[in-house]
């Protein structure tokens, strides 16, 4: 997993609650085999005017241009700015790979929906929660000044906005750990081979019909 | 240990490992597998060169891509064949037990799972999928996650998680009449929101919990994602245990009696604590409608489409106007008055035999309006389409003018062929109203079965109490 410790990046606000993951990716590209290349289809019926399905050379598709991703001053965005309960729905880690696939490392709400969180925090990508108003602050600055950027420090666990605010944010220290040093978490629980045996032997006693 | 809630138990019954900040490794006793979330952790699997911990634990399916008619030509999208034909090799080279399309008990990964056996209480049960929260319904955790955490599974038979906090719905009286489980749930949605439930385990109890039946408890727990919480769940009782018996995966003999002993154990204790309870009375919930694009927008088939005018928040506003505008809808047309263009009875949340059941009684001797394009019955599984076919139930969707089709998640999704077009409008008994999700510019309206099959009869949505 690629590490996050300081991003300075372009914001680009998306004002809509309950943004589920089936509009983050629609399910035609869920059919990839692949953990690629789903950057292109990030928002697909918002963002295209047209019906995309995977194969499609996106370059050539028309593009929606009230979808805000399509507005010339949000080229390049790497943190997102959002409303509550963002990825709802389906459990497809395709919307975090498509989010970081597009090009953004951060996403700033005041809620997220679980699975989504979980999925974002395993690839790199920094959930973050603040209150609805600084939340509601951001979206005014943001829209007012084009170019507006934000520094985030996952160390520091702040966000500091161009005119010297500072947001404090929340996030679990283990994974704070595993997002500032790149850690595979899979390579963390095999450090407790040996707990996983005794637990499965007890289980085995206690619960036989689980192993049969 | 104190009184526990059902959640604590079944918890504390998988702690593998504790940190001190509560990061906490759980075992997992099922991991369900399908073709769309695991390509990617099978292939990740090998990249490391790890092998999966516990083969007997898994259990694979496809079910979103494939077609719900004639099979024996296979599937004609080769983006979708070839999604298919990986969960095969992968189940192939490891030794996977696989339901494969041509098999009678091949389905939906949540009927499946349940109708196998495969599913018992006092598990913990995965899926890459977020329906996974309908085996609760067996006093289970059950939840879905993503596909680096399908990995984590396979190569480590735990995950890394911590505690949520407790909900209880509490649901005491009766339904009445033609009010389902379906209607529950959308009520407690409608009442929670979809993000009510967010960072909580849910436990649905009371009587109104308990008169239903295991088909009825899975409607419930299946929809508890929607409200936000990745599990749902249910104390096992008579009803569990009944269900269970004889299933091919189930314990038998010595071991059943075992294995039923700890079963009686998995509920809440008397006066344990819930970090939220939440009450509804189940003698008021009506027949629900979905107006909107997101579940939490529902009514009563009474009730009307809401004005946003009367919206104080700007964000909920803003959210409704969006939803109406998508779904060409204007505020305050009652909900009887919306005329709809297809039918849709399947999903994991409505595909069992009981919903068949229930839906072909309001369709028997009836005939599909003229202004339903398509209206589609969907089992949930070949076991459940093979029951079906034995009472009967086929003829009388035939009869009445519904396409009776193979097994599978079918257009609850729409990765298959089986979709809306743009504009069209769906009574769908499925769990997500969704922009795009049963098609690109599709418009869903969830409901129960019996409203679905009604509402193929009338043309247009009715209270199936008066129908």
């Amino acid at each position: 997993m690629d590490k996050f410790i300081q991003v300075d990046g372009l914001v680009v606000p998306l004002d809509r609650a309950n943004v589920d993951t089936d509009a983050i990716i629609p399910k035609q590209f869920l059919k990839s085999i692949k953990r690629t290349g789903f950057g292109p289809n990030l928002f697909d019926e918002w963002r295209y005017l047209d019906h995309g399905e995977p194969g499609m050379d996106n370059s050539k598709r028309p593009l929606n241009p009230d979808f805000v991703l399509n507005q010339p001053r949000y080229y390049g965005a790497q943190i997102l700015l959002a409303r509550e309960n963002f990825g709802c729905g389906s459990s497809r880690e395709h919307a975090p790979w498509a989010l970081d696939d597009y090009g953004f490392r951060a996403i700033i709400a005041p809620s997220f929906a679980d699975i989504f969180c979980n999925n974002c925090f395993k690839n790199g990508l920094l959930p973050i929660v603040l209150d609805i108003a600084s939340i509601d602050d951001l979206f005014q600055a943001v829209t007012a000044s084009p170019g507006y950027h934000l520094k985030i420090d996952l160390e520091q666990q702040s966000i500091i906005a161009p005119n010297g605010v500072v947001y404090r944010f929340e996030v679990d220290a283990f994974r704070k750990n595993c997002l500032l040093n790149g850690l595979d978490d899979i390579g963390l629980t095999l450090q407790h081979v040996r707990k996983i045996k005794e637990y499965e032997a007890r289980r085995k006693l206690e619960a036989p019909w689980l192993f049969t | 240990m104190g009184t526990q809630t059902l959640y604590d138990k079944l918890w504390n019954g998988h702690v593998v490992h504790e940190e001190p900040d509560g990061t906490t490794l759980i075992y997992i006793d099922r991991h369900l597998v399908h073709e769309v979330t695991s390509p990617q952790a099978f292939e990740g699997l090998r990249l490391a060169g790890r092998k999966p911990w516990r083969i007997a634990s898994m259990l694979a399916v496809a079910d979103h891509n494939v077609p719900t008619t004639d099979r024996t030509q296979g599937i004609a999208d080769p983006i979708s064949r070839l999604q298919v034909e990986t969960l095969d090799s992968n189940c192939d080279e490891l030794g996977i037990t696989e339901f494969r399309m041509a098999d009678v008990r091949q389905g939906i990964v949540h009927v499946i799972g349940p109708e196998q056996g495969a599913t018992l209480p006092g598990m913990t049960v995965v899926c890459g999928d977020s329906h996974t929260s309908t085996h609760g319904a067996f006093a289970a955790l059950a939840f879905g996650i993503g596909t680096s955490e399908v990995e984590h599974v396979m190569a480590t038979q735990c995950l890394l998680m911590k505690k949520a906090h407790a909900m209880q719905v509490l649901v005491e009286g009766t339904l009445g009449k033609g009010v389902t489980a379906k209607d529950l749930v959308l009520a407690v949605i409608g009442k929670i929101g979809t993000a009510g439930g967010t960072g909580y385990a849910i436990e649905f109890a009371g009587s109104a919990i308990r008169a239903l039946s295991m088909e009825g408890r899975m409607t419930v727990c299946n929809m508890a994602i929607e409200a936000g919480a990745r599990a749902g769940m249910i104390a096992a009782d008579d009803t569990t245990i009944g269900y269970l018996k004889g299933r091919p995966f189930a314990p038998q003999g010595e071991l059943w009696d075992k294995a039923v002993g700890y079963w009686r154990t998995l509920h809440s204790d008397e006066g344990a604590q819930f970090d939220k309870v939440v009450r509804l009375d189940a003698a008021e919930i009506k027949p629900q409608v979905t107006w909107g694009t997101s579940p939490e927008m529902v009514v009563a088939v009474d009730g009307n489409v809401p004005d946003p005018a009367r919206e104080s928040d700007p964000v909920k506003r803003s959210s409704i106007d969006l939803s109406l505008k998508y779904m060409g809808l204007q505020p305050n047309t009652p909900i009887t008055e919306i005329q709809i263009d297809k039918v849709f009875i399947g999903s994991c949340t409505n595909a069992r035999i009981e919903d068949l059941r229930a839906a072909a009684e309001v369709v028997r001797g009836k005939h599909v309006a003229a202004n339903v394009k398509l209206a589609m019955a969907v089992p949930g599984s070949g076991l459940v389409k093979q029951q079906a076919e034995r009472e009967g139930l086929d003829k009388v969707f035939v009869e009445a003018g519904f396409e009776w089709r193979e097994p599978g998640c079918s257009m609850c999704l729409a990765m298959n062929a089986d979709r809306l077009e743009s504009g069209e409008r769906c009574a769908s008994t499925s769990n997500r109203n969704f922009e795009g999700r049963q098609g690109p510019g599709g418009r869903t309206h969830l409901v129960s079965p019996e409203m679905a099959a009604a509402a193929a009869i009338a043309g247009h949505f009715v209270d199936v109490r008066n129908f």
